[in-house]
Protein backbone atom coordinates (compact mmCIF):
# COMPACT_ATOMS: atom_id res chain seq x y z
CA UNK A 1 0.00 0.00 0.00
CA UNK A 2 1.70 3.28 -0.96
CA UNK A 3 -0.90 5.59 0.58
CA UNK A 4 -1.36 5.80 4.11
CA UNK A 5 -4.79 4.70 5.62
CA UNK A 6 -6.10 5.61 8.88
CA UNK A 7 -9.20 3.18 8.52
CA UNK A 8 -9.03 0.67 5.42
CA UNK A 9 -11.88 -1.88 5.30
CA UNK A 10 -11.11 -4.65 2.73
CA UNK A 11 -13.77 -6.58 1.26
CA UNK A 12 -15.65 -6.75 4.33
CA UNK A 13 -18.31 -8.79 4.61
CA UNK A 14 -20.59 -8.53 7.91
CA UNK A 15 -23.26 -10.84 8.81
CA UNK A 16 -25.78 -12.01 11.43
CA UNK A 17 -27.45 -14.92 12.86
CA UNK A 18 -30.81 -14.65 13.09
CA UNK A 19 -32.93 -16.54 15.48
CA UNK A 20 -33.88 -19.28 13.08
CA UNK A 21 -29.96 -20.37 12.15
CA UNK A 22 -30.72 -18.28 8.84
CA UNK A 23 -28.07 -15.88 8.49
CA UNK A 24 -28.66 -12.12 7.69
CA UNK A 25 -25.84 -10.65 5.28
CA UNK A 26 -26.08 -6.66 6.25
CA UNK A 27 -23.07 -5.54 4.88
CA UNK A 28 -21.09 -7.58 1.16
CA UNK A 29 -17.81 -6.65 0.40
CA UNK A 30 -17.34 -3.11 1.22
CA UNK A 31 -14.04 -1.53 0.21
CA UNK A 32 -13.74 1.97 2.09
CA UNK A 33 -10.76 4.02 3.01
CA UNK A 34 -10.06 7.36 4.68
CA UNK A 35 -7.05 8.79 4.38
CA UNK A 36 -5.65 10.81 7.96
CA UNK A 37 -7.42 14.12 7.90
CA UNK A 38 -10.06 13.10 5.68
CA UNK A 39 -13.64 13.45 6.21
CA UNK A 40 -15.80 11.10 4.45
CA UNK A 41 -19.68 10.37 4.69
CA UNK A 42 -21.41 7.32 4.46
CA UNK A 43 -25.02 8.06 3.19
CA UNK A 44 -27.63 5.14 2.78
CA UNK A 45 -31.55 4.36 2.75
CA UNK A 46 -32.52 3.23 6.59
CA UNK A 47 -31.27 -0.15 7.47
CA UNK A 48 -28.37 -0.18 4.84
CA UNK A 49 -25.66 -1.05 7.12
CA UNK A 50 -24.11 1.81 7.74
CA UNK A 51 -24.05 1.70 11.15
CA UNK A 52 -23.03 -1.49 10.93
CA UNK A 53 -19.99 -0.57 9.20
CA UNK A 54 -18.91 1.84 11.41
CA UNK A 55 -19.16 -0.52 14.30
CA UNK A 56 -17.32 -2.68 12.19
CA UNK A 57 -14.46 0.10 12.03
CA UNK A 58 -14.69 0.56 16.09
CA UNK A 59 -14.13 -2.78 16.57
CA UNK A 60 -17.51 -3.27 17.97
CA UNK A 61 -18.68 -5.68 15.49
CA UNK A 62 -16.41 -8.47 13.83
CA UNK A 63 -17.01 -8.66 9.85
CA UNK A 64 -17.78 -12.50 8.71
CA UNK A 65 -15.02 -11.91 6.75
CA UNK A 66 -12.67 -9.78 5.10
CA UNK A 67 -9.92 -7.02 7.30
CA UNK A 68 -10.02 -4.29 8.68
CA UNK A 69 -6.44 -2.16 9.45
CA UNK A 70 -6.24 0.78 11.41
CA UNK A 71 -3.46 2.96 10.41
CA UNK A 72 -2.36 -0.41 8.40
CA UNK A 73 -2.16 -2.41 11.03
CA UNK A 74 -5.18 -5.30 11.45
CA UNK A 75 -7.92 -4.28 13.80
CA UNK A 76 -7.75 -7.24 16.58
CA UNK A 77 -9.96 -5.61 19.20
CA UNK A 78 -11.79 -2.47 19.87
CA UNK A 79 -10.34 0.66 18.25
CA UNK A 80 -8.29 2.58 20.38
CA UNK A 81 -7.51 4.92 18.19
CA UNK A 82 -11.28 5.77 17.73
CA UNK A 83 -13.63 8.24 19.40
CA UNK A 84 -17.03 7.16 18.84
CA UNK A 85 -19.81 9.55 18.80
CA UNK A 86 -22.77 7.97 19.33
CA UNK A 87 -26.54 8.57 18.08
CA UNK A 88 -28.57 7.85 21.32
CA UNK A 89 -27.99 8.99 24.51
CA UNK A 90 -24.84 7.92 25.63
CA UNK A 91 -23.50 9.94 28.36
CA UNK A 92 -23.25 8.57 31.73
CA UNK A 93 -26.60 9.97 33.52
CA UNK A 94 -25.01 9.61 36.59
CA UNK A 95 -22.03 11.78 36.04
CA UNK A 96 -22.59 15.39 35.61
CA UNK A 97 -21.13 17.25 32.60
CA UNK A 98 -17.89 17.96 33.50
CA UNK A 99 -17.36 14.06 35.51
CA UNK A 100 -18.82 12.52 32.06
CA UNK A 101 -15.92 14.73 30.03
CA UNK A 102 -12.99 13.98 32.10
CA UNK A 103 -13.95 10.46 32.74
CA UNK A 104 -12.03 9.79 29.79
CA UNK A 105 -8.52 11.31 30.95
CA UNK A 106 -9.43 9.61 34.76
CA UNK A 107 -9.22 6.03 32.96
CA UNK A 108 -6.65 6.73 31.49
CA UNK A 109 -4.35 7.88 35.44
CA UNK A 110 -4.89 11.06 34.95
CA UNK A 111 -5.25 13.10 38.30
CA UNK A 112 -9.17 14.20 39.16
CA UNK A 113 -7.98 17.92 39.26
CA UNK A 114 -5.95 18.02 35.56
CA UNK A 115 -8.72 15.86 34.26
CA UNK A 116 -11.52 18.37 35.77
CA UNK A 117 -9.46 21.60 34.60
CA UNK A 118 -9.51 20.02 30.78
CA UNK A 119 -12.61 18.64 31.02
CA UNK A 120 -13.65 22.36 31.59
CA UNK A 121 -11.72 23.79 29.20
CA UNK A 122 -13.68 21.40 26.94
CA UNK A 123 -16.81 21.83 27.88
CA UNK A 124 -16.30 25.95 27.32
CA UNK A 125 -14.63 25.17 23.41
CA UNK A 126 -18.29 23.25 22.79
CA UNK A 127 -19.68 26.55 24.38
CA UNK A 128 -21.33 24.54 27.83
CA UNK A 129 -18.75 26.35 29.99
CA UNK A 130 -21.33 27.29 32.44
CA UNK A 131 -23.57 23.87 32.60
CA UNK A 132 -20.31 21.72 34.11
CA UNK A 133 -22.42 21.15 37.26
CA UNK A 134 -25.90 19.78 34.86
CA UNK A 135 -26.33 15.89 35.28
CA UNK A 136 -27.06 14.69 31.43
CA UNK A 137 -30.96 15.12 31.74
CA UNK A 138 -30.87 18.21 32.88
CA UNK A 139 -29.89 19.47 29.42
CA UNK A 140 -30.94 19.63 26.10
CA UNK A 141 -30.46 17.13 23.38
CA UNK A 142 -28.61 19.89 21.29
CA UNK A 143 -26.38 19.83 24.85
CA UNK A 144 -26.15 16.39 25.38
CA UNK A 145 -24.54 15.94 22.42
CA UNK A 146 -22.49 18.82 23.04
CA UNK A 147 -21.30 16.81 26.34
CA UNK A 148 -21.02 13.87 24.18
CA UNK A 149 -18.41 15.83 21.31
CA UNK A 150 -16.59 16.61 24.26
CA UNK A 151 -16.18 13.66 26.03
CA UNK A 152 -14.74 12.20 22.73
CA UNK A 153 -12.32 14.77 22.11
CA UNK A 154 -11.10 15.05 25.30
CA UNK A 155 -9.08 11.70 24.09
CA UNK A 156 -7.84 13.06 21.43
CA UNK A 157 -8.44 10.02 18.95
CA UNK A 158 -6.59 10.05 16.25
CA UNK A 159 -9.84 8.83 14.05
CA UNK A 160 -13.62 10.33 15.25
CA UNK A 161 -16.38 7.84 14.50
CA UNK A 162 -19.55 9.33 14.48
CA UNK A 163 -23.04 7.30 13.70
CA UNK A 164 -26.03 10.15 12.78
CA UNK A 165 -25.07 12.10 16.12
CA UNK A 166 -26.84 14.78 15.15
CA UNK A 167 -29.99 12.68 14.05
CA UNK A 168 -31.74 13.33 16.54
CA UNK A 169 -31.64 16.70 17.00
CA UNK A 170 -34.23 19.21 15.39
CA UNK A 171 -33.02 20.99 11.72
CA UNK A 172 -31.40 24.21 13.38
CA UNK A 173 -30.08 22.50 16.30
CA UNK A 174 -27.85 20.14 13.35
CA UNK A 175 -26.37 22.96 11.73
CA UNK A 176 -25.67 24.71 14.30
CA UNK A 177 -24.30 21.43 15.70
CA UNK A 178 -22.42 20.94 12.30
CA UNK A 179 -20.68 23.89 12.16
CA UNK A 180 -19.83 23.61 15.81
CA UNK A 181 -18.24 19.71 14.11
CA UNK A 182 -16.41 21.71 11.26
CA UNK A 183 -14.60 23.93 13.36
CA UNK A 184 -13.40 21.63 16.06
CA UNK A 185 -12.60 19.64 13.33
CA UNK A 186 -10.06 22.48 11.36
CA UNK A 187 -8.20 22.50 14.63
CA UNK A 188 -6.26 19.28 13.85
CA UNK A 189 -7.92 17.40 11.15
CA UNK A 190 -8.86 14.25 12.26
CA UNK A 191 -9.55 11.34 10.23
CA UNK A 192 -13.73 11.12 9.91
CA UNK A 193 -15.99 8.72 9.19
CA UNK A 194 -19.52 10.32 9.60
CA UNK A 195 -22.62 7.99 8.99
CA UNK A 196 -25.75 9.78 8.26
CA UNK A 197 -29.00 9.75 5.74
CA UNK A 198 -28.96 13.33 5.58
CA UNK A 199 -27.17 13.87 1.99
CA UNK A 200 -27.16 17.53 2.30
CA UNK A 201 -25.53 17.30 5.54
CA UNK A 202 -22.84 15.10 4.28
CA UNK A 203 -21.92 17.11 1.11
CA UNK A 204 -22.02 20.33 3.61
CA UNK A 205 -19.45 18.67 5.81
CA UNK A 206 -17.40 15.87 4.41
CA UNK A 207 -14.12 15.71 1.64
CA UNK A 208 -15.82 12.42 0.17
CA UNK A 209 -19.48 11.25 0.19
CA UNK A 210 -19.94 7.33 0.25
CA UNK A 211 -23.11 5.94 -1.26
CA UNK A 212 -24.51 2.50 -0.16
CA UNK A 213 -27.19 0.48 -1.41
CA UNK A 214 -30.29 -0.57 0.42
CA UNK A 215 -29.99 -3.71 2.10
CA UNK A 216 -29.93 -6.63 3.00
CA UNK A 217 -25.96 -7.28 1.20
CA UNK A 218 -25.73 -3.68 1.02
CA UNK A 219 -22.81 -2.36 -1.12
CA UNK A 220 -20.66 0.85 -1.35
CA UNK A 221 -22.35 1.61 -4.87
CA UNK A 222 -20.46 5.45 -5.13
CA UNK A 223 -17.58 7.48 -3.94
CA UNK A 224 -17.69 11.03 -4.52
CA UNK A 225 -15.02 13.91 -3.65
CA UNK A 226 -16.27 17.16 -2.48
CA UNK A 227 -14.17 19.81 -3.67
CA UNK A 228 -15.77 22.76 -1.63
CA UNK A 229 -13.08 25.15 -0.31
CA UNK A 230 -12.66 25.02 3.06
CA UNK A 231 -13.36 26.82 5.81
CA UNK A 232 -17.21 26.16 5.48
CA UNK A 233 -20.11 27.31 6.93
CA UNK A 234 -23.00 24.82 6.66
CA UNK A 235 -25.56 27.54 6.53
CA UNK A 236 -23.82 29.72 3.66
CA UNK A 237 -22.81 25.95 1.69
CA UNK A 238 -25.68 24.93 1.07
CA UNK A 239 -26.46 27.97 -1.50
CA UNK A 240 -23.47 27.18 -3.11
CA UNK A 241 -23.90 26.09 -7.01
CA UNK A 242 -21.73 23.15 -6.99
CA UNK A 243 -23.09 22.25 -3.66
CA UNK A 244 -26.57 21.67 -5.78
CA UNK A 245 -25.04 20.19 -8.48
CA UNK A 246 -23.63 17.64 -6.81
CA UNK A 247 -26.76 17.30 -4.61
CA UNK A 248 -28.31 16.53 -7.94
CA UNK A 249 -25.80 13.99 -9.26
CA UNK A 250 -25.20 12.13 -5.43
CA UNK A 251 -29.38 12.09 -5.69
CA UNK A 252 -29.99 10.47 -8.66
CA UNK A 253 -28.32 7.90 -7.91
CA UNK A 254 -29.47 7.54 -3.95
CA UNK A 255 -33.08 7.66 -4.82
CA UNK A 256 -33.44 4.62 -5.92
CA UNK A 257 -32.21 2.95 -3.43
CA UNK A 258 -34.11 4.84 -1.04
CA UNK A 259 -37.05 3.73 -2.55
CA UNK A 260 -35.35 0.21 -2.33
CA UNK A 261 -34.96 0.21 1.50
CA UNK A 262 -38.63 1.71 1.90
CA UNK A 263 -39.78 -0.80 0.27
CA UNK A 264 -38.14 -3.71 2.12
CA UNK A 265 -38.75 -1.88 5.37
CA UNK A 266 -42.47 -2.01 4.99
CA UNK A 267 -42.28 -5.51 3.67
CA UNK A 268 -40.21 -6.17 6.45
CA UNK A 269 -42.98 -5.11 8.77
CA UNK A 270 -45.95 -6.66 7.19
CA UNK A 271 -43.58 -9.87 7.60
CA UNK A 272 -43.50 -9.86 10.96
CA UNK B 1 -56.24 23.13 45.51
CA UNK B 2 -53.83 25.49 47.72
CA UNK B 3 -50.98 23.89 50.08
CA UNK B 4 -53.26 25.40 52.75
CA UNK B 5 -56.65 23.90 51.94
CA UNK B 6 -55.11 20.67 51.35
CA UNK B 7 -53.74 20.60 54.88
CA UNK B 8 -57.05 21.79 56.36
CA UNK B 9 -58.97 19.01 54.64
CA UNK B 10 -56.05 15.93 55.52
CA UNK B 11 -56.59 17.10 59.20
CA UNK B 12 -60.29 16.99 58.97
CA UNK B 13 -60.24 13.90 57.76
CA UNK B 14 -58.48 12.52 60.77
CA UNK B 15 -60.72 14.98 63.42
CA UNK B 16 -63.64 13.36 62.11
CA UNK B 17 -62.59 9.65 62.65
CA UNK B 18 -61.44 10.68 65.81
CA UNK B 19 -64.52 12.55 66.95
CA UNK B 20 -66.90 9.64 65.54
CA UNK B 21 -64.86 7.11 66.92
CA UNK B 22 -64.79 8.74 70.66
CA UNK B 23 -68.83 9.47 70.06
CA UNK B 24 -69.59 5.98 68.85
CA UNK B 25 -67.58 4.29 71.93
CA UNK B 26 -68.78 6.47 74.55
CA UNK B 27 -72.17 7.65 73.47
CA UNK B 28 -75.16 5.15 72.74
CA UNK B 29 -77.44 5.46 69.65
CA UNK B 30 -80.87 3.79 69.80
CA UNK B 31 -79.85 2.27 73.53
CA UNK B 32 -76.71 0.72 72.19
CA UNK B 33 -72.80 1.27 72.26
CA UNK B 34 -72.02 0.95 68.40
CA UNK B 35 -68.31 0.29 69.26
CA UNK B 36 -67.80 -1.82 72.55
CA UNK B 37 -64.95 -0.03 74.28
CA UNK B 38 -64.32 -3.46 75.12
CA UNK B 39 -62.94 -4.32 71.39
CA UNK B 40 -62.54 -0.96 70.36
CA UNK B 41 -61.23 1.38 73.61
CA UNK B 42 -61.41 5.27 72.60
CA UNK B 43 -59.21 8.08 71.97
CA UNK B 44 -58.81 9.31 74.93
CA UNK B 45 -57.60 6.35 76.89
CA UNK B 46 -55.38 5.64 73.46
CA UNK B 47 -53.93 9.11 73.54
CA UNK B 48 -53.46 8.58 77.21
CA UNK B 49 -51.28 5.48 77.20
CA UNK B 50 -49.97 6.90 74.51
CA UNK B 51 -48.70 9.92 76.88
CA UNK B 52 -48.08 7.66 79.86
CA UNK B 53 -45.31 5.87 77.68
CA UNK B 54 -43.48 8.91 76.62
CA UNK B 55 -43.86 10.41 79.98
CA UNK B 56 -42.50 7.46 82.39
CA UNK B 57 -39.79 6.73 79.14
CA UNK B 58 -40.89 2.93 79.26
CA UNK B 59 -41.32 3.44 75.28
CA UNK B 60 -37.92 4.53 74.33
CA UNK B 61 -36.34 1.11 75.38
CA UNK B 62 -38.95 -0.46 73.27
CA UNK B 63 -38.83 2.15 69.97
CA UNK B 64 -34.38 1.53 70.03
CA UNK B 65 -34.95 -1.97 70.05
CA UNK B 66 -37.35 -2.07 67.03
CA UNK B 67 -34.64 0.61 65.50
CA UNK B 68 -31.85 -1.17 66.14
CA UNK B 69 -33.35 -4.33 64.54
CA UNK B 70 -35.04 -2.40 61.65
CA UNK B 71 -31.06 -0.69 60.74
CA UNK B 72 -29.28 -4.10 61.34
CA UNK B 73 -31.74 -6.07 58.93
CA UNK B 74 -32.21 -2.56 56.27
CA UNK B 75 -27.58 -2.87 56.30
CA UNK B 76 -27.03 -6.64 56.35
CA UNK B 77 -29.95 -7.43 53.97
CA UNK B 78 -28.53 -4.56 51.64
CA UNK B 79 -24.92 -5.23 51.69
CA UNK B 80 -25.87 -9.12 51.27
CA UNK B 81 -28.73 -8.78 48.44
CA UNK B 82 -26.10 -6.36 46.71
CA UNK B 83 -23.70 -8.29 46.54
CA UNK B 84 -24.98 -11.64 45.97
CA UNK B 85 -27.49 -9.60 42.64
CA UNK B 86 -24.52 -8.43 41.57
CA UNK B 87 -22.66 -12.00 41.00
CA UNK B 88 -25.00 -13.13 39.54
CA UNK B 89 -25.87 -10.21 36.84
CA UNK B 90 -22.06 -10.64 35.96
CA UNK B 91 -22.39 -14.49 36.52
CA UNK B 92 -25.21 -15.19 34.11
CA UNK B 93 -24.39 -19.28 34.86
CA UNK B 94 -24.35 -19.43 38.47
CA UNK B 95 -27.99 -17.20 38.22
CA UNK B 96 -28.99 -19.92 36.14
CA UNK B 97 -28.00 -22.48 38.74
CA UNK B 98 -29.38 -21.34 41.75
CA UNK B 99 -32.69 -19.56 40.02
CA UNK B 100 -35.31 -22.25 41.04
CA UNK B 101 -33.78 -22.21 44.51
CA UNK B 102 -34.29 -18.37 44.34
CA UNK B 103 -37.16 -18.47 43.10
CA UNK B 104 -38.53 -20.90 45.72
CA UNK B 105 -37.27 -19.12 49.04
CA UNK B 106 -38.24 -15.42 47.61
CA UNK B 107 -42.14 -17.94 47.02
CA UNK B 108 -42.16 -18.94 50.58
CA UNK B 109 -44.09 -16.53 53.33
CA UNK B 110 -41.15 -15.01 55.57
CA UNK B 111 -43.54 -15.22 58.61
CA UNK B 112 -43.09 -19.03 59.02
CA UNK B 113 -39.56 -18.57 59.12
CA UNK B 114 -39.48 -16.74 62.31
CA UNK B 115 -40.17 -19.86 64.62
CA UNK B 116 -37.02 -21.25 62.89
CA UNK B 117 -35.01 -18.13 63.04
CA UNK B 118 -36.40 -18.23 67.36
CA UNK B 119 -35.22 -21.62 67.53
CA UNK B 120 -31.80 -20.63 65.85
CA UNK B 121 -31.02 -17.44 67.39
CA UNK B 122 -33.17 -17.22 70.38
CA UNK B 123 -35.91 -14.73 71.80
CA UNK B 124 -33.14 -11.93 71.50
CA UNK B 125 -33.13 -8.94 68.71
CA UNK B 126 -31.01 -11.28 65.94
CA UNK B 127 -34.34 -13.74 65.40
CA UNK B 128 -35.88 -10.38 64.28
CA UNK B 129 -32.42 -9.15 62.38
CA UNK B 130 -32.56 -12.55 60.86
CA UNK B 131 -36.31 -11.94 59.72
CA UNK B 132 -36.01 -8.59 58.47
CA UNK B 133 -32.65 -9.73 56.52
CA UNK B 134 -34.87 -12.60 54.29
CA UNK B 135 -37.05 -9.59 53.25
CA UNK B 136 -34.78 -6.91 52.65
CA UNK B 137 -32.54 -9.21 50.61
CA UNK B 138 -34.68 -10.65 48.34
CA UNK B 139 -35.73 -6.78 47.53
CA UNK B 140 -32.40 -5.54 47.12
CA UNK B 141 -30.82 -8.70 45.72
CA UNK B 142 -33.67 -8.60 42.43
CA UNK B 143 -32.87 -4.65 41.97
CA UNK B 144 -29.44 -4.94 41.65
CA UNK B 145 -29.69 -7.86 39.54
CA UNK B 146 -32.21 -5.89 37.37
CA UNK B 147 -30.07 -3.20 37.34
CA UNK B 148 -27.10 -4.75 36.21
CA UNK B 149 -28.57 -6.64 33.53
CA UNK B 150 -30.66 -2.92 32.21
CA UNK B 151 -27.26 -1.07 31.69
CA UNK B 152 -28.34 0.68 28.29
CA UNK B 153 -26.32 -1.00 25.88
CA UNK B 154 -24.99 2.50 24.26
CA UNK B 155 -23.64 3.75 27.18
CA UNK B 156 -21.73 0.74 27.93
CA UNK B 157 -20.32 0.72 24.38
CA UNK B 158 -19.36 4.33 24.88
CA UNK B 159 -17.67 3.34 28.19
CA UNK B 160 -15.57 0.73 26.36
CA UNK B 161 -14.84 3.12 23.60
CA UNK B 162 -13.78 5.69 26.22
CA UNK B 163 -11.03 2.56 27.02
CA UNK B 164 -12.69 1.47 30.05
CA UNK B 165 -11.18 -1.55 31.44
CA UNK B 166 -13.48 -4.35 32.86
CA UNK B 167 -13.26 -3.24 36.45
CA UNK B 168 -13.91 0.62 35.29
CA UNK B 169 -16.71 -0.43 33.55
CA UNK B 170 -17.93 -2.22 36.46
CA UNK B 171 -16.91 0.90 38.98
CA UNK B 172 -18.04 3.68 36.49
CA UNK B 173 -21.28 1.96 34.64
CA UNK B 174 -22.49 -1.02 36.18
CA UNK B 175 -21.94 -0.07 39.78
CA UNK B 176 -23.81 3.21 39.29
CA UNK B 177 -26.29 1.62 37.76
CA UNK B 178 -27.03 -1.29 39.57
CA UNK B 179 -27.09 1.31 43.09
CA UNK B 180 -29.50 3.59 41.68
CA UNK B 181 -32.34 0.59 41.11
CA UNK B 182 -31.07 -0.11 44.56
CA UNK B 183 -32.15 3.54 45.69
CA UNK B 184 -35.31 3.70 44.02
CA UNK B 185 -36.45 0.17 46.26
CA UNK B 186 -35.15 2.29 49.27
CA UNK B 187 -38.86 2.72 50.61
CA UNK B 188 -39.45 -0.69 50.37
CA UNK B 189 -37.17 -2.72 51.70
CA UNK B 190 -36.76 0.38 54.48
CA UNK B 191 -40.38 -0.78 55.11
CA UNK B 192 -39.46 -4.11 55.20
CA UNK B 193 -36.84 -4.42 57.28
CA UNK B 194 -39.21 -2.71 59.72
CA UNK B 195 -41.74 -4.90 59.08
CA UNK B 196 -39.67 -8.14 59.88
CA UNK B 197 -38.82 -6.64 63.54
CA UNK B 198 -42.09 -5.86 64.78
CA UNK B 199 -43.64 -9.59 63.27
CA UNK B 200 -40.61 -10.67 64.64
CA UNK B 201 -40.85 -9.20 68.48
CA UNK B 202 -44.64 -9.80 68.07
CA UNK B 203 -44.26 -14.13 67.85
CA UNK B 204 -41.23 -13.52 70.59
CA UNK B 205 -39.16 -11.22 72.05
CA UNK B 206 -38.89 -9.32 75.46
CA UNK B 207 -38.86 -5.69 74.37
CA UNK B 208 -39.78 -3.60 71.03
CA UNK B 209 -42.85 -2.80 69.48
CA UNK B 210 -44.58 -5.85 68.36
CA UNK B 211 -43.90 -6.98 72.13
CA UNK B 212 -45.43 -4.16 73.01
CA UNK B 213 -48.18 -4.71 71.30
CA UNK B 214 -48.52 -8.23 71.62
CA UNK B 215 -48.19 -7.96 75.49
CA UNK B 216 -51.02 -5.24 75.65
CA UNK B 217 -53.38 -8.13 73.33
CA UNK B 218 -52.60 -10.70 75.84
CA UNK B 219 -54.63 -9.04 78.87
CA UNK B 220 -56.98 -7.17 76.90
CA UNK B 221 -55.85 -4.25 76.64
CA UNK B 222 -57.11 -2.79 73.85
CA UNK B 223 -56.23 0.83 74.83
CA UNK B 224 -52.28 -0.33 74.26
CA UNK B 225 -52.95 -2.24 71.18
CA UNK B 226 -53.87 0.65 69.58
CA UNK B 227 -51.70 2.80 70.83
CA UNK B 228 -48.63 0.44 70.00
CA UNK B 229 -50.04 0.86 66.58
CA UNK B 230 -50.25 4.49 66.26
CA UNK B 231 -46.39 4.75 67.71
CA UNK B 232 -45.31 2.18 65.04
CA UNK B 233 -47.05 3.89 62.01
CA UNK B 234 -45.75 7.36 63.35
CA UNK B 235 -41.96 5.71 63.55
CA UNK B 236 -42.27 4.04 60.33
CA UNK B 237 -43.56 7.40 59.06
CA UNK B 238 -40.32 9.40 60.79
CA UNK B 239 -37.85 6.63 58.95
CA UNK B 240 -39.65 7.36 55.61
CA UNK B 241 -39.01 10.60 55.70
CA UNK B 242 -35.90 9.95 56.23
CA UNK B 243 -35.25 7.69 53.16
CA UNK B 244 -36.96 10.63 51.39
CA UNK B 245 -33.96 12.77 52.37
CA UNK B 246 -31.38 10.49 51.86
CA UNK B 247 -33.36 9.66 48.37
CA UNK B 248 -33.17 13.03 47.43
CA UNK B 249 -29.67 13.66 47.53
CA UNK B 250 -28.11 10.03 46.08
CA UNK B 251 -30.73 10.33 43.16
CA UNK B 252 -29.95 14.06 42.03
CA UNK B 253 -28.60 12.81 38.40
CA UNK B 254 -32.41 11.32 37.50
CA UNK B 255 -34.89 13.39 36.48
CA UNK B 256 -37.88 13.87 38.43
CA UNK B 257 -40.51 11.66 36.18
CA UNK B 258 -39.33 8.61 36.54
CA UNK B 259 -38.45 8.97 40.31
CA UNK B 260 -39.54 4.78 40.55
CA UNK B 261 -40.34 3.60 44.15
CA UNK B 262 -40.07 -0.36 42.44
Amino acid sequence: MTTPTAVALEDTTVAFRLGDDRIYTAVEKARLTVAPGEFVAIVGPTGCGKSTLLNVAAGLLRPASGTVTVFDRPLADLNRDAGYLFQADALFPWKTAIDNVAIGLEIKGAPRAAALQRAQAWLTSVGLGAFAGRYPHMLSGGQRKRVALAQVLIRDPKILLMDEPFGPLDAQTRQVMGNLLLDLWNADRKAVLFVTHDLEEAIALADRVVIMSAGPSSRIIGDWRVTLPRPRDIFEVRLDKEFHALHREIWSVLKDEVMKGYAQSTQAVEAV
Amino acid sequence: MSRLTLLALQVLVALVAIVLWQVLSTVPVFGKILLPPFFFSNPVDVFSQIVKWFSTGVIWKHLGITLVESVLAFVIGSVGGALVGFWFARQPRVAAVFDPYVKMINALPRVVLAPIFALWLGLGIWSKVALGVTLVFFIVFFNVYQGVKEVSRTVLDNGRMLGMSEAQLTRHVYFPSALSWMFSSLHTSVGFAVVGAVVGEYLGSAAGLGYLIQQAEGIFDVAGVFAGMFVLSAFVILIDFGVTLVERRLLVWRPAATDGRG
